[in-house]
Protein backbone atom coordinates (compact mmCIF):
# COMPACT_ATOMS: atom_id res chain seq x y z
CA UNK A 1 0.00 0.00 0.00
CA UNK A 2 1.77 3.74 -0.91
CA UNK A 3 -0.63 5.98 0.69
CA UNK A 4 -3.15 4.30 1.55
CA UNK A 5 -4.25 3.03 -2.38
CA UNK A 6 -2.73 -0.69 -3.20
CA UNK A 7 0.21 -0.77 -5.40
CA UNK A 8 1.27 -4.16 -7.38
CA UNK A 9 3.71 -4.55 -9.84
CA UNK A 10 6.18 -7.47 -10.36
CA UNK A 11 9.62 -5.97 -10.24
CA UNK A 12 13.37 -7.26 -9.78
CA UNK A 13 14.71 -8.61 -6.91
CA UNK A 14 17.28 -6.09 -6.53
CA UNK A 15 14.84 -2.60 -6.79
CA UNK A 16 15.36 -0.16 -3.88
CA UNK A 17 12.24 1.31 -2.64
CA UNK A 18 12.99 4.47 -3.40
CA UNK A 19 12.76 3.00 -7.06
CA UNK A 20 9.83 1.35 -6.65
CA UNK A 21 8.09 4.45 -5.69
CA UNK A 22 9.53 7.07 -8.09
CA UNK A 23 9.49 4.72 -11.42
CA UNK A 24 7.11 2.40 -10.65
CA UNK A 25 4.62 4.14 -8.67
CA UNK A 26 4.98 7.79 -10.19
CA UNK A 27 5.41 9.19 -7.08
CA UNK A 28 9.00 11.53 -7.94
CA UNK A 29 8.76 13.94 -4.71
CA UNK A 30 10.91 11.55 -3.00
CA UNK A 31 14.64 12.15 -3.83
CA UNK A 32 17.79 10.32 -4.30
CA UNK A 33 20.45 12.23 -2.61
CA UNK A 34 23.00 10.49 -1.73
CA UNK A 35 22.17 7.04 -1.96
CA UNK A 36 24.55 6.03 1.07
CA UNK A 37 21.89 5.86 3.78
CA UNK A 38 23.34 9.06 4.91
CA UNK A 39 21.30 12.12 3.85
CA UNK A 40 17.89 11.33 4.60
CA UNK A 41 16.40 13.22 1.06
CA UNK A 42 14.30 9.81 0.33
CA UNK A 43 13.32 9.45 3.94
CA UNK A 44 9.70 7.69 4.05
CA UNK A 45 7.25 6.19 6.88
CA UNK A 46 7.08 2.55 6.24
CA UNK A 47 3.97 1.60 8.62
CA UNK A 48 4.34 4.96 10.28
CA UNK A 49 7.95 5.07 10.91
CA UNK A 50 10.86 7.11 8.84
CA UNK A 51 13.08 4.92 7.26
CA UNK A 52 15.60 5.64 4.11
CA UNK A 53 14.03 4.16 1.37
CA UNK A 54 17.53 4.03 -0.82
CA UNK A 55 18.42 1.38 2.09
CA UNK A 56 15.31 -0.77 1.66
CA UNK A 57 14.60 -3.43 -1.10
CA UNK A 58 10.96 -2.91 -2.81
CA UNK A 59 10.41 -6.10 -1.94
CA UNK A 60 10.82 -5.45 1.77
CA UNK A 61 8.05 -3.23 2.13
CA UNK A 62 5.46 -5.95 0.24
CA UNK A 63 2.28 -6.14 1.92
CA UNK A 64 3.48 -3.02 4.39
CA UNK A 65 1.83 0.70 4.65
CA UNK A 66 4.36 3.22 2.52
CA UNK A 67 3.83 7.27 2.90
CA UNK A 68 5.47 9.59 0.78
CA UNK A 69 5.24 13.50 1.04
CA UNK A 70 2.79 13.03 -2.07
CA UNK A 71 0.26 11.12 0.95
CA UNK A 72 0.73 13.93 3.79
CA UNK A 73 -2.38 15.95 2.34
CA UNK A 74 -5.97 15.61 3.23
CA UNK A 75 -8.52 14.45 0.84
CA UNK A 76 -9.50 17.64 0.34
CA UNK A 77 -5.82 18.89 -0.75
CA UNK A 78 -5.65 20.07 2.58
CA UNK A 79 -1.78 20.56 3.36
CA UNK A 80 -0.84 18.23 6.25
CA UNK A 81 0.04 20.26 9.62
CA UNK A 82 4.00 20.12 9.56
CA UNK A 83 3.47 21.03 5.60
CA UNK A 84 1.84 24.10 6.61
CA UNK A 85 4.35 24.95 9.69
CA UNK A 86 7.41 24.20 6.36
CA UNK A 87 5.83 26.87 4.82
CA UNK A 88 4.91 29.43 7.25
CA UNK A 89 8.14 29.38 8.81
CA UNK A 90 9.97 29.56 5.07
CA UNK A 91 11.86 25.80 6.51
CA UNK A 92 12.98 25.25 3.03
CA UNK A 93 15.60 26.97 0.94
CA UNK A 94 16.47 24.69 -2.25
CA UNK A 95 13.74 22.31 -1.62
CA UNK A 96 15.99 19.02 -2.50
CA UNK A 97 15.79 17.33 1.50
CA UNK A 98 11.92 18.94 2.39
CA UNK A 99 10.11 15.69 1.28
CA UNK A 100 12.83 13.75 3.71
CA UNK A 101 12.50 16.39 6.27
CA UNK A 102 9.03 16.79 6.49
CA UNK A 103 8.62 13.38 6.57
CA UNK A 104 11.15 12.34 9.12
CA UNK A 105 9.41 15.43 11.06
CA UNK A 106 6.18 13.71 11.12
CA UNK A 107 7.15 10.67 12.33
CA UNK A 108 9.49 12.55 14.95
CA UNK A 109 6.14 14.38 16.70
CA UNK A 110 4.36 10.64 16.39
CA UNK A 111 7.18 9.55 18.56
CA UNK A 112 7.70 12.59 20.55
CA UNK A 113 4.78 14.78 20.31
CA UNK A 114 6.40 17.77 22.52
CA UNK A 115 9.62 17.68 21.45
CA UNK A 116 12.11 20.27 22.75
CA UNK A 117 14.34 22.14 20.49
CA UNK A 118 17.50 19.54 21.02
CA UNK A 119 15.32 16.81 20.34
CA UNK A 120 14.38 17.70 17.32
CA UNK A 121 17.73 18.75 16.14
CA UNK A 122 18.85 15.33 17.27
CA UNK A 123 15.65 13.97 15.76
CA UNK A 124 16.42 15.26 12.47
CA UNK A 125 20.12 14.09 12.85
CA UNK A 126 19.47 11.74 9.80
CA UNK A 127 18.44 14.59 7.47
CA UNK A 128 21.19 16.86 5.69
CA UNK A 129 20.06 20.30 4.29
CA UNK A 130 22.97 21.31 1.97
CA UNK A 131 21.20 25.11 2.16
CA UNK A 132 21.80 24.98 5.72
CA UNK A 133 18.87 26.28 6.49
CA UNK A 134 18.48 23.46 9.24
CA UNK A 135 17.04 26.85 12.04
CA UNK A 136 13.93 27.79 9.53
CA UNK A 137 13.16 23.47 9.57
CA UNK A 138 13.97 23.40 13.47
CA UNK A 139 11.28 26.11 14.24
CA UNK A 140 8.81 24.61 11.41
CA UNK A 141 9.01 21.39 13.59
CA UNK A 142 8.63 22.96 16.66
CA UNK A 143 5.51 25.42 15.46
CA UNK A 144 3.96 22.04 14.24
CA UNK A 145 4.02 20.37 17.63
CA UNK A 146 1.99 23.54 19.20
CA UNK A 147 -0.75 22.69 16.41
CA UNK A 148 -3.43 20.47 17.70
CA UNK A 149 -4.18 18.69 15.10
CA UNK A 150 -0.80 17.26 14.08
CA UNK B 1 23.52 2.74 -7.11
CA UNK B 2 21.98 -0.73 -7.04
CA UNK B 3 23.03 -3.73 -5.88
CA UNK B 4 24.23 -7.17 -8.27
CA UNK B 5 21.48 -9.44 -9.05
CA UNK B 6 20.30 -11.64 -6.69
CA UNK B 7 17.34 -13.78 -5.86
CA UNK B 8 15.23 -12.75 -2.89
CA UNK B 9 13.92 -15.09 -0.31
CA UNK B 10 11.85 -14.76 2.20
CA UNK B 11 11.49 -16.52 5.69
CA UNK B 12 8.14 -16.53 7.90
CA UNK B 13 10.54 -17.86 10.90
CA UNK B 14 13.52 -19.51 12.37
CA UNK B 15 12.60 -23.11 11.00
CA UNK B 16 11.93 -21.52 7.53
CA UNK B 17 15.54 -19.67 7.41
CA UNK B 18 17.40 -22.12 8.58
CA UNK B 19 15.71 -24.59 5.59
CA UNK B 20 16.75 -21.70 2.61
CA UNK B 21 20.13 -21.39 4.65
CA UNK B 22 20.47 -24.95 4.06
CA UNK B 23 19.16 -25.19 0.72
CA UNK B 24 21.74 -22.01 -0.70
CA UNK B 25 24.49 -22.69 1.17
CA UNK B 26 27.36 -20.18 1.31
CA UNK B 27 25.99 -18.36 -1.49
CA UNK B 28 23.38 -17.05 0.61
CA UNK B 29 23.38 -14.20 3.57
CA UNK B 30 20.74 -13.51 5.76
CA UNK B 31 18.97 -10.21 5.50
CA UNK B 32 17.78 -8.58 8.90
CA UNK B 33 17.33 -4.57 8.57
CA UNK B 34 20.09 -4.68 6.05
CA UNK B 35 21.13 -1.41 7.18
CA UNK B 36 25.13 -2.96 7.07
CA UNK B 37 24.17 -5.50 3.95
CA UNK B 38 22.32 -3.22 1.61
CA UNK B 39 25.32 -0.34 1.56
CA UNK B 40 28.23 -3.35 1.19
CA UNK B 41 25.95 -4.26 -1.78
CA UNK B 42 25.41 -1.04 -3.77
CA UNK B 43 29.09 -0.55 -3.26
CA UNK B 44 29.72 -4.28 -4.79
CA UNK B 45 31.55 -5.16 -1.91
CA UNK B 46 29.55 -8.16 -1.15
CA UNK B 47 27.35 -10.02 -4.05
CA UNK B 48 25.29 -12.67 -2.23
CA UNK B 49 23.32 -14.69 -5.18
CA UNK B 50 20.46 -14.96 -2.30
CA UNK B 51 19.17 -12.69 0.33
CA UNK B 52 17.02 -14.80 3.14
CA UNK B 53 14.70 -11.74 4.47
CA UNK B 54 14.10 -12.21 7.77
CA UNK B 55 11.96 -9.07 7.90
CA UNK B 56 8.53 -11.48 9.30
CA UNK B 57 10.38 -13.46 11.84
CA UNK B 58 8.68 -12.17 14.55
CA UNK B 59 9.62 -14.45 17.08
CA UNK B 60 13.30 -12.84 17.38
CA UNK B 61 11.79 -9.61 18.53
CA UNK B 62 11.52 -9.42 22.09
CA UNK B 63 13.69 -7.92 25.37
CA UNK B 64 12.88 -10.35 28.12
CA UNK B 65 13.77 -10.66 31.97
CA UNK B 66 14.69 -14.35 32.50
CA UNK B 67 17.09 -15.92 35.43
CA UNK B 68 19.18 -13.52 36.21
CA UNK B 69 20.03 -11.96 32.71
CA UNK B 70 17.68 -10.30 30.12
CA UNK B 71 16.98 -12.09 26.93
CA UNK B 72 16.87 -10.25 23.62
CA UNK B 73 16.08 -11.57 20.21
CA UNK B 74 18.34 -11.05 17.67
CA UNK B 75 15.82 -8.91 15.59
CA UNK B 76 15.25 -6.68 17.84
CA UNK B 77 15.93 -3.38 16.41
CA UNK B 78 17.75 -0.46 18.11
CA UNK B 79 15.01 2.21 18.39
CA UNK B 80 13.10 -0.94 20.32
CA UNK B 81 16.01 -1.34 22.65
CA UNK B 82 16.37 2.58 22.84
CA UNK B 83 12.88 2.75 24.14
CA UNK B 84 12.23 0.09 26.30
CA UNK B 85 11.80 0.49 29.90
CA UNK B 86 12.87 -2.52 31.30
CA UNK B 87 16.76 -2.13 29.50
CA UNK B 88 16.52 1.85 30.86
CA UNK B 89 15.98 0.12 34.52
CA UNK B 90 18.37 -3.00 34.36
CA UNK B 91 20.93 -2.36 31.48
CA UNK B 92 20.75 1.63 30.78
CA UNK B 93 23.98 1.20 28.81
CA UNK B 94 22.64 -0.74 26.07
CA UNK B 95 19.51 1.37 25.92
CA UNK B 96 21.54 4.28 25.53
CA UNK B 97 23.98 2.66 23.11
CA UNK B 98 21.37 1.66 20.88
CA UNK B 99 19.97 4.99 20.75
CA UNK B 100 24.10 6.47 19.32
CA UNK B 101 23.98 3.46 16.44
CA UNK B 102 23.02 5.67 13.27
CA UNK B 103 20.34 8.08 12.80
CA UNK B 104 16.15 7.79 13.64
CA UNK B 105 15.67 6.47 10.50
CA UNK B 106 18.87 4.14 10.89
CA UNK B 107 17.71 2.84 14.39
CA UNK B 108 13.74 2.31 13.30
CA UNK B 109 15.38 -0.54 10.67
CA UNK B 110 18.80 -1.89 11.88
CA UNK B 111 18.68 -4.78 14.61
CA UNK B 112 20.83 -5.79 17.27
CA UNK B 113 21.23 -9.53 16.06
CA UNK B 114 22.41 -7.85 12.37
CA UNK B 115 24.72 -5.17 14.30
CA UNK B 116 26.75 -7.93 15.88
CA UNK B 117 26.56 -10.69 13.08
CA UNK B 118 27.88 -8.07 10.70
CA UNK B 119 30.92 -7.30 13.40
CA UNK B 120 31.99 -4.11 12.01
CA UNK B 121 34.65 -2.89 15.12
CA UNK B 122 33.62 0.83 14.07
CA UNK B 123 30.36 -0.19 15.47
CA UNK B 124 28.51 0.65 18.59
CA UNK B 125 26.75 -2.30 19.87
CA UNK B 126 29.78 -5.17 19.41
CA UNK B 127 31.79 -3.39 22.19
CA UNK B 128 28.70 -2.78 24.25
CA UNK B 129 28.08 -6.28 24.23
CA UNK B 130 31.78 -7.30 25.18
CA UNK B 131 31.74 -4.46 27.95
CA UNK B 132 28.15 -6.43 29.60
CA UNK B 133 29.62 -10.33 29.11
CA UNK B 134 26.91 -11.14 26.75
CA UNK B 135 26.38 -14.51 25.71
CA UNK B 136 25.33 -14.52 22.05
CA UNK B 137 23.23 -17.87 20.92
CA UNK B 138 23.29 -19.65 17.39
CA UNK B 139 21.01 -21.66 15.77
CA UNK B 140 22.12 -24.38 13.42
CA UNK B 141 20.99 -26.96 11.74
CA UNK B 142 22.10 -29.55 14.51
CA UNK B 143 20.71 -26.90 17.30
CA UNK B 144 21.87 -24.20 19.25
CA UNK B 145 24.82 -23.19 21.26
CA UNK B 146 26.08 -20.45 22.98
CA UNK B 147 29.29 -18.50 22.15
CA UNK B 148 30.48 -15.40 24.48
CA UNK B 149 31.15 -12.21 23.16
CA UNK B 150 34.37 -12.83 23.99
CA UNK B 151 34.98 -15.37 21.43
CA UNK B 152 32.63 -14.33 19.00
CA UNK B 153 33.85 -10.97 16.98
CA UNK B 154 36.99 -12.78 15.01
CA UNK B 155 37.73 -9.99 12.88
CA UNK B 156 36.33 -7.36 10.42
CA UNK B 157 32.93 -8.65 9.06
CA UNK B 158 34.15 -12.13 10.58
CA UNK B 159 32.76 -13.76 13.47
CA UNK B 160 32.38 -17.08 14.84
CA UNK B 161 29.13 -18.23 13.67
CA UNK B 162 28.89 -21.07 10.75
CA UNK B 163 27.61 -19.96 8.12
CA UNK B 164 24.50 -22.21 8.53
CA UNK B 165 24.14 -20.43 11.90
CA UNK B 166 21.80 -17.48 12.70
CA UNK B 167 22.02 -15.67 15.44
CA UNK B 168 18.82 -16.27 17.16
CA UNK B 169 19.76 -14.79 21.11
CA UNK B 170 21.81 -12.59 22.87
CA UNK B 171 21.91 -12.82 26.63
CA UNK B 172 23.13 -10.41 28.82
CA UNK B 173 23.88 -10.82 32.77
CA UNK B 174 21.88 -8.40 34.99
CA UNK B 175 24.99 -6.34 36.15
CA UNK B 176 25.95 -7.21 39.99
CA UNK B 177 24.82 -4.35 42.38
CA UNK B 178 28.32 -2.87 42.88
CA UNK B 179 29.08 -2.91 38.87
CA UNK B 180 25.82 -0.71 38.27
CA UNK B 181 28.27 2.12 37.00
CA UNK B 182 28.10 2.81 32.80
CA UNK B 183 29.06 5.09 30.43
CA UNK B 184 29.29 5.18 26.71
CA UNK B 185 31.18 7.86 25.41
CA UNK B 186 31.80 7.89 21.34
CA UNK B 187 34.18 10.64 19.17
CA UNK B 188 32.90 11.35 15.87
CA UNK B 189 33.14 13.79 13.14
CA UNK B 190 29.67 14.12 12.52
CA UNK B 191 26.41 13.19 14.32
CA UNK B 192 25.66 10.33 12.08
CA UNK B 193 29.29 9.11 12.00
CA UNK B 194 30.80 5.46 12.78
CA UNK B 195 32.72 6.19 15.74
CA UNK B 196 36.51 7.36 15.39
CA UNK B 197 37.22 5.92 18.85
CA UNK B 198 34.21 4.54 21.41
CA UNK B 199 34.07 3.43 24.79
CA UNK B 200 31.68 1.72 26.66
CA UNK B 201 32.08 1.22 30.70
CA UNK B 202 29.89 -1.38 33.19
CA UNK B 203 31.06 -1.70 36.53
CA UNK B 204 34.84 -1.92 36.13
CA UNK B 205 34.62 -3.45 32.27
CA UNK B 206 35.77 -1.83 29.92
CA UNK B 207 35.65 -2.44 26.09
CA UNK B 208 36.48 -0.37 23.02
CA UNK B 209 34.99 0.47 19.42
CA UNK B 210 37.57 0.88 16.78
CA UNK B 211 40.78 0.52 18.57
CA UNK B 212 41.14 -3.12 16.30
CA UNK B 213 39.86 -5.25 13.82
CA UNK B 214 37.51 -6.44 16.71
CA UNK B 215 35.84 -4.84 19.71
CA UNK B 216 38.44 -5.37 23.02
CA UNK B 217 38.30 -5.36 26.00
CA UNK B 218 40.88 -2.69 27.82
CA UNK B 219 42.52 -5.08 29.68
CA UNK B 220 45.53 -2.85 31.34
CA UNK B 221 42.51 -0.35 32.27
CA UNK B 222 40.86 -2.99 34.11
CA UNK B 223 44.34 -4.18 35.69
CA UNK B 224 45.06 -0.94 36.71
CA UNK B 225 41.52 -0.27 38.55
CA UNK B 226 41.31 -3.45 40.57
CA UNK B 227 45.03 -2.94 41.74
CA UNK B 228 42.90 0.37 43.02
CA UNK B 229 44.02 2.84 40.21
CA UNK B 230 42.43 6.07 39.71
CA UNK B 231 40.25 7.34 36.52
CA UNK B 232 42.98 9.18 35.55
CA UNK B 233 45.87 6.52 36.23
CA UNK B 234 43.98 3.59 34.44
CA UNK B 235 42.74 5.54 31.08
CA UNK B 236 46.73 6.05 30.76
CA UNK B 237 46.38 2.36 29.76
CA UNK B 238 43.56 2.77 27.37
CA UNK B 239 45.96 1.73 24.54
CA UNK B 240 47.95 -0.68 25.69
CA UNK B 241 47.29 -3.96 23.22
CA UNK B 242 44.93 -1.77 20.77
CA UNK B 243 45.89 -2.13 17.16
CA UNK B 244 44.03 1.11 15.72
CA UNK B 245 43.43 1.40 12.04
CA UNK B 246 45.82 4.27 10.42
CA UNK B 247 42.86 5.75 7.53
CA UNK B 248 41.19 8.88 6.63
CA UNK B 249 39.85 9.73 9.84
CA UNK B 250 42.52 9.50 11.97
CA UNK B 251 46.13 8.19 12.77
CA UNK B 252 46.85 5.38 15.28
CA UNK B 253 48.53 7.74 17.67
CA UNK B 254 45.48 10.15 17.28
CA UNK B 255 43.33 7.57 17.91
CA UNK B 256 45.11 5.79 21.37
CA UNK B 257 44.99 9.30 22.39
CA UNK B 258 41.15 9.32 22.06
CA UNK B 259 41.36 5.86 23.41
CA UNK B 260 42.71 7.44 26.66
CA UNK B 261 40.84 10.64 27.03
CA UNK B 262 37.48 8.79 26.50
CA UNK B 263 38.33 6.00 29.13
CA UNK B 264 39.15 8.75 31.58
CA UNK B 265 35.74 10.11 30.83
CA UNK B 266 33.59 6.58 30.63
CA UNK B 267 35.27 5.97 34.36
CA UNK B 268 34.31 9.33 35.72
CA UNK B 269 30.97 9.07 34.66
CA UNK B 270 30.44 5.55 35.50
CA UNK B 271 31.61 6.43 38.89
CA UNK B 272 28.96 9.07 39.45
CA UNK B 273 26.16 6.92 38.16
Amino acid sequence: MVNGAPVAADVEDRMLLVHFLRETAGLTATNVGCDTTSCGACTVLLDGESVKSCTILAAQADGRQVTTVEGLAGPGGELHPMQRAFRAEHGLQCGFCTPGMVMASVSLLRENPHPTEAEVRSGLEGNLCRCTGYHNIVRAVLAAAEEPAS
Amino acid sequence: MIPAPFSYRRAGSVAEALDLCTEYGEDAKFLAGGHSLLPLMKLRLAMPEVLIDLGPVRELSYVREEDGHIAIGALTRHHDLEHSEMLARVLPLLAHAAGQVGDPQVRHRGTIGGSLAHSDPASDLPATVLALDATLVARGPAGSREIAAADFFQGLFETELEPDELLTEIRVPVPAAGAAGWSFQKFTKRAIDWAIVGVAVQGSAVALVNMAGTPVRAAGVEAALAGGATPAEAAAHAAEGTSPADDINASPAYREHLARVLVERALLEAQSV
